[in-house]
C-alpha cells in the first residue's frame, strides 16, 4: 500500500528526510547507559523525548526500560534548566537509589545553553549526590549525529568520568563493543574469555535488555559494568574499540586519560572481520587461538561452502548503522553475494569511503549514501530502479520487502516486529552461523515458494 | 520490592477506597526527576491528527521526533496512508543556528508537489519554539502557493503535558473546519463522531451502529480521517465525543462556533456501548423510530455475544485486575467490563484525570482498590504485586513490567492489533483478557513453580 508513495524518479532532496534511517542521539545514550550496573539514565528535557526513548527501547528489547526525565516546562526553557536537574538528582537518588546517574542532554535543554557539568558539580556541592553515588553526563543535541553518536558519547563520557591509572596494571583488556545487542556483547565477551583473556566490557547490556523472567521486577537488573570495572580501566593492559563510529572515541579518551593503548577494530561481523578481531586479541596478549575458535571459524566455513551455490551473485541492499554496515558488507561479498545499495542515516564522511574501498574490486558500483537524504525512501527508489534479492533493514524495511515483494532480513535498530535479536548473537564466528542460516532460510525459502509444481523439491 | 517507599511528594496522589478519604491530588506536573508515564505536548497533538490519511504531517524539528512516531498506531485507513508515512525537516545545527524557515518552506512545496494532498499539518517540536521560526507565516506563505490548507500544529514539547498537545490538534482541526465555513445546510440526523481513532478498526464498528441506527456520520475525527469529511464537520446536528480528554476543546469550539451541542460518551463494554447509542437516538427525539432500530440493534448485539461471554466468563470469576491508562474515562469503561467478566480492579490509575475523575472512581471501585494518579513504574510493580493481581491492562511501557512480574496483560493503548469497542469488541476484550489470564506460562513463574513444587512433594 505504501507502494504508491515512493516515486521511480531520483530528485535531490535537501530539505526534506522523508522514512528516516536513523534516529536521535539520547536514545542511543540512554541504551548506552542501560549498560552500567545500578544507573538510572537521565534525559534533561521534557517528558516527552524520556516517554518515547523509553518506548522505542521497549518495544525493541521486550523489556523494562527506566529513565528520569527533568520534565521541562516553558519556565525552565526561559530561565534554563538548572533548578529542574538539581531537583531530580535530589528525587532520584532518594527514590529510586541508583549508584550511577547518567544524564543526557536533548535538543531542548542543549539550545538554551544549559551547562550540565557546572550543575552537576553543584549538585555535589549542594550535597545532592550521597557519597559513594555518581553523576555523569554528556551532550547529545538530537540535531547532531545520530543515535549512533549518542551512544558514543554516552561510552565516553564512562570513560572519562571513572576510569583512574594507579600505575599497576590489572591484567585484563578494555573492549568496547559498540551500540550492538546485549546478545553480541554476551558473544564477545565469551570468545574474548575463550581466548584466555579477562575483559572489561563497557557498556555491556547483556542480561540488563534481554534478562531472564523471574516473577520479579528489578528497576536495576543483574547486568551491567560495574563502577569498580570502570574505575579499573585505567588500569588495563589495552583497549580494542569496536566500531569506528560508536567506540572509537570512548577508546581515544581512555588512551589519552590514562594511556591505555587503544586499538580501533571493525565490530566482528563475518568471517574476515571476526578473523582481525581475533588476530587482534591474539598479538596483543600474547596468546595462543585455541581449538575451540579455530573450530568455530571451521564451521562458519563450511556452511559458506555448502550453500555457496545460493548464495552466487545475489543482489542484497541494506539500511542500518555504519559500524554494522562496513563488516556487513564486506562479509556479503567474501560470500559472493553483491550489495548494491546502502545506506546509513547517520552522517560520516568515512562511512561512504569504507564502503567504497571495500567495493572498489567489484564488476559494478555501489550506490552508497550516509546522512543528510540518506533514508529508506531513498533506498526504496534505489531498489525501484535496480530491483534486489535480499533486502537488509530494520523493521521498517518492511514496507519496501512487501510492496517489492523482497526477501526481508531485519537486522539492526529498532526489530519491533520479531524476537530472537536480543537472545541470538550476530558478531564473531558463531553470530556469522546465524546470519547466514538467517539469509539462506530467506532465499531458499523464496525458491521454494516460486518453484513451479515440476521443479519444487525436497533436497536443496 | 518490600524496599520501595513512596515519594513524600506524591502521598496524595495515591489512596486506597475505603482507607483514605483525602481528595487526591492530581493535574501535577510530574516532579523532575521521577520516572513518569507521561510524554509531551507533541505527542498529544501527533496522536489526535495522526489518523486524517490524506493529510500531508511533517515535523519540523530534529529528527527524533518524526522517528518515534513513524506508524506506531495502528490507526487503519480505508483509502489513503499518506499518514503513515514519516516527514521530517530533519533540523541540523546550522539549521538551529539560521533558523528552519527556509527549510520547511521548501519541504512543504516538496512535499505537496508530489503527493498532493489534501491539507497540511506542520508540528512544531521543542527546538523551533527555542529557535523562534515563524512557522505561522511560512504555513500561510505556502497555503497560498499551493491552495491547500497549511495549518501550523502547536506543540513544543515544553510548553506543557500531552493534553495541552490535544488542545493544539483541536485548535488546529477547528481552523481547517472554520477554513471551510459556507453558510451550508445542517445536515439532518447526522453527528460527528469525536475522538475516536480507528486503532485495528473500531471506527468501523461504530459508523456501522449508526448506519443502522439511521444516524449519518459527517466526519469522524480523526479516525480513518479525511480532509474533505472534517471540513464537513460544522454541518452535523450534534457532537459525540468519545475519548474527552483529547477532544472535548474541539466540542466546546463547535458548540460556541456553531451551535453544535455534545454529549460524551463510551464504547468500550456493552452498558456503556448501549448507553453512548441509546443518548444519540434520544436526541433525535424528533425521529422516534432512530430509538426504535438502536432498541432493536442493542438487543440483537447483546444477546448475541452473552453466550460467548458467559463461556469466557466460567474462566476469570474473580480474578483481580491492574488498571493503567492515560485518560480516566477510559478506566471507568474497563471497570464496567471487567465486571461482566466476573473479575475486580484491584488497582486503578490515570496519567491525566482530574479530581472529578478521581472521585467517580473511588465511587465506582471495590474496597481497598489502589487509585494513583501519574504513577512510576515502582509503585506499579509495587501495588501488582501486594494486591497480586492476575491482569495488568496498560500501554507500551507497562507490557514488559507484567510481563516480568508474571502476570497477564491487555493492551488498551494504540499498540493493540484488535477493536475493543462496542459489542464485538466487547467480546474481543474478552478474549484477550481470557487468552492471558489463563495462559499455562504464569505456571511455571519461579514463585509459582516453586510453590508448586513443593506442594506436589507434600
Amino acid at each position: 500500500m505504501l507502494l504508491r508513495h515512493t516515486n521511480k524518479e531520483i530528485k535531490p532532496r535537501e530539505s526534506l528526510t522523508v522514512n528516516p534511517a536513523k534516529t536521535c542521539q539520547p536514545i542511543g545514550a540512554m541504551y548506552a547507559s542501560l549498560g552500567i550496573h545500578n544507573c538510572l539514565p537521565h534525559s534533561h528535557g521534557s517528558q516527552g523525548c524520556c516517554a518515547y526513548h523509553r518506548s522505542a527501547l521497549t518495544r525493541h528489547f521486550r523489556e523494562p526500560v527506566m529513565a528520569a526525565t527533568s520534565s521541562f516546562t516553558e519556565g525552565s526553557s526561559v530561565f534554563g534548566g538548572q533548578s529542574n536537574l538539581i531537583q531530580a538528582i535530589d528525587t532520584i537518588f532518594t527514590t529510586y537509589e541508583p549508584d550511577v546517574i547518567a544524564v543526557h542532554t536533548t535538543c531542548l535543554s542543549e539550545t538554551i545553553g544549559d551547562d550540565v557539568n557546572q550543575i552537576a558539580i553543584k549538585a555535589v556541592k549542594d550535597g545532592k549526590v550521597p557519597k559513594g553515588k555518581y553523576v555523569i553526563h554528556t551532550s547529545t543535541p538530537s540535531y547532531v549525529g545520530s543515535h549512533v553518536t549518542g551512544f558514543s558519547n554516552m561510552t565516553k563520557a564512562m570513560a572519562t568520568a571513572f576510569s583512574k591509572s594507579t600505575g599497576v596494571s590489572n591484567g585484563k583488556f578494555n573492549i568496547i563493543p559498540g551500540y550492538v545487542e546485549p546478545s553480541d556483547m554476551t558473544e564477545i565477551k565469551r570468545v574474548v574469555k575463550e581466548m584466555g583473556i579477562k575483559p572489561i566490557l563497557f557498556p555491556d547490556t547483556s542480561n540488563v535488555l534481554n534478562g531472564p523472567q523471574t516473577g520479579k521486577y528489578k528497576m536495576y537488573p543483574d547486568g551491567g559494568v560495574t563502577i569498580e570495572e570502570l574505575t579499573s580501566a585505567g588500569d588495563s593492559i589495552g583497549t580494542i574499540a569496536l566500531g569506528n563510529t560508536a567506540s572509537a572515541d570512548a577508546a581515544r579518551a581512555l588512551d589519552t586519560r590514562c594511556k591505555v593503548p587503544c586499538q580501533v577494530l571493525d565490530l566482528p561481523i563475518g568471517l574476515a572481520a571476526t578473523d582481525r578481531f581475533i588476530n587482534t586479541l591474539r598479538t596483543v596478549a600474547g596468546v595462543n587461538v585455541p581449538a575451540s575458535i579455530d573450530l568455530e571459524r571451521g564451521q562458519l566455513l563450511d556452511i559458506i561452502t555448502d550453500m555457496q551455490a545460493y548464495l552466487y551473485h545475489k543482489k542484497v541492499a541494506l539500511a542500518g548503522d555504519p559500524d554494522q554496515l562496513i563488516p556487513l558488507v564486506e562479509f556479503l561479498i567474501s560470500i559472493d553475494m553483491m550489495p548494491v545499495h546502502i545506506v546509513t542515516g547517520t552522517p560520516g564522511k568515512d562511512f561512504v569511503k569504507r564502503i567504497e574501498a571495500l567495493t572498489a574490486d567489484l564488476p559494478y558500483k555501489v550506490n552508497v549514501k550516509a546522512g543528510g537524504g540518506a533514508d529508506m525512501y531513498l533506498l526504496h527508489q534505489w531498489i525501484k530502479n535496480e530491483p534486489v534479492d535480499l533486502l537488509i533493514s530494520n523493521t521498517y524495511g518492511k514496507y519496501i520487502a512487501r510492496d517489492e515483494d523482497i526477501p526481508f532480513m531485519r537486522y539492526g535498530f529498532p526489530i519491533v516486529d520479531r524476537v530472537g535479536h536480543s537472545y541470538f548473537p550476530s558478531v564473531c564466528y558463531k553470530g556469522g552461523m546465524r546470519l547466514l542460516e538467517k539469509i539462506l532460510d530467506l532465499l531458499l525459502d523464496r525458491i521454494d515458494r516460486d518453484s513451479l509444481e515440476e521443479t519444487f523439491e525436497l533436497v536443496m | 520490592m518490600e524496599t520501595i517507599s513512596v515519594l513524600e511528594d506524591r502521598k496524595n496522589q495515591i489512596s486506597q477506597k475505603g482507607r483514605d478519604t483525602f481528595e487526591m491530588a492530581c493535574e501535577k506536573k510530574s516532579l523532575a526527576g521521577a520516572v513518569s508515564q507521561r510524554a509531551c505536548v507533541f505527542c498529544g497533538s501527533r496522536v489526535v491528527l495522526y489518523p486524517i490519511a490524506d493529510a500531508l504531517h511533517l515535523i519540523h524539528g530534529p529528527i527524533g521526533c518524526a522517528s518515534y512516531t513513524w506508524d506506531i498506531r495502528g490507526a487503519l485507513s480505508s483509502g489513503p496512508e499518506l499518514h503513515r508515512m514519516s516527514f521530517s525537516t530533519d533540523l541540523s545545527e546550522t539549521d538551529v543556528v539560521f533558523g528552519g524557515e527556509k527549510k520547511l518552506e521548501k519541504a512543504l512545496l516538496e512535499l505537496v508537489a508530489e503527493y498532493e494532498p489534501k491539507a497540511a499539518f506542520v508540528y512544531c517540536t521543542c527546538i523551533v519554539g527555542i529557535i523562534g521560526d515563524d512557522v505561522e507565516a511560512v504555513c500561510k506563505k505556502v497555503a497560498a502557493k499551493v491552495g491547500i490548507p497549511v495549518l501550523a500544529v502547536h506543540s513544543e514539547g515544553f510548553k506543557g503535558t500531552k493534553k495541552d498537545g490535544y488542545k493544539a490538534a483541536c485548535d488546529a482541526l477547528f481552523k481547517l473546519i472554520d477554513l471551510n465555513r459556507k453558510p451550508e445546510k445542517q445536515i439532518p440526523l447526522s453527528i460527528n463522531i469525536l475522538g475516536e481513532f480507528n486503532i485495528g478498526g473500531e471506527t468501523w464498528i461504530i459508523k456501522e451502529y449508526y448506519r443502522r441506527m439511521g444516524v449519518e456520520v459527517v466526519s469522524v475525527m480523526t479516525g480513518d480521517g479525511r480532509v474533505k469529511d472534517v471540513q464537513s464537520a460544522h454541518r452535523a446536528c450534534l457532537n459525540v465525543v468519545q475519548c474527552s480528554g483529547s477532544l472535548t476543546h474541539l466540542a466546546r469550539d463547535m458548540e460556541q462556533a456553531y451551535g453544535i451541542p455534545f454529549i460524551r460518551v463510551s464504547y468500550f463494554g456493552i452498558e456503556d456501548t448501549s448507553d453512548a447509542l441509546y443518548d444519540v437516538a434520544s436526541f433525535f427525539k424528533d425521529a422516534p423510530q432512530i430509538m426504535e432500530r438502536t432498541k432493536a440493534l442493542v438487543q440483537e448485539e447483546v444477546c448475541a455475544i452473552l453466550p460467548e461471554l458467559a463461556a469466557l466468563k466460567k474462566d476469570l470469576v474473580g480474578k483481580r485486575a491492574a488498571i493503567y491508562v492515560g485518560g480516566a474515562f477510559k478506566a471507568f469503561s474497563l471497570i464496567k467490563a471487567l465486571k461482566h467478566l466476573g473479575m475486580s480492579e484491584v488497582l486503578v490509575g490515570s496519567q491525566t484525570g482530574n479530581k472529578e475523575d478521581y472521585a467517580l472512581l473511588r465511587e465506582m471501585c471495590d474496597p481497598d482498590t489502589v487509585i494513583l494518579d501519574d504513577a512510576n513504574p515502582l509503585e506499579l510493580a509495587k501495588y501488582v504485586m501486594e494486591k497480586d493481581a492476575h491482569l495488568f491492562i496498560g500501554g507500551v511501557k507497562e507490557r514488559p513490567i507484567a510481563y516480568k512480574l508474571g502476570i497477564g496483560f491487555c493492551d488498551h493503548n494504540h499498540e493493540r492489533k484488535i477493536p475493543l469497542v462496542g459489542y464485538e469488541g466487547m467480546v474481543n476484550f474478552a478474549k484477550e483478557v481470557h487468552a492471558t489470564v489463563t495462559s499455562p506460562i504464569w505456571d511455571l513463574v519461579p514463585r509459582k513453580a516453586f510453590n508448586r513444587a513443593i506442594s506436589n512433594k507434600g
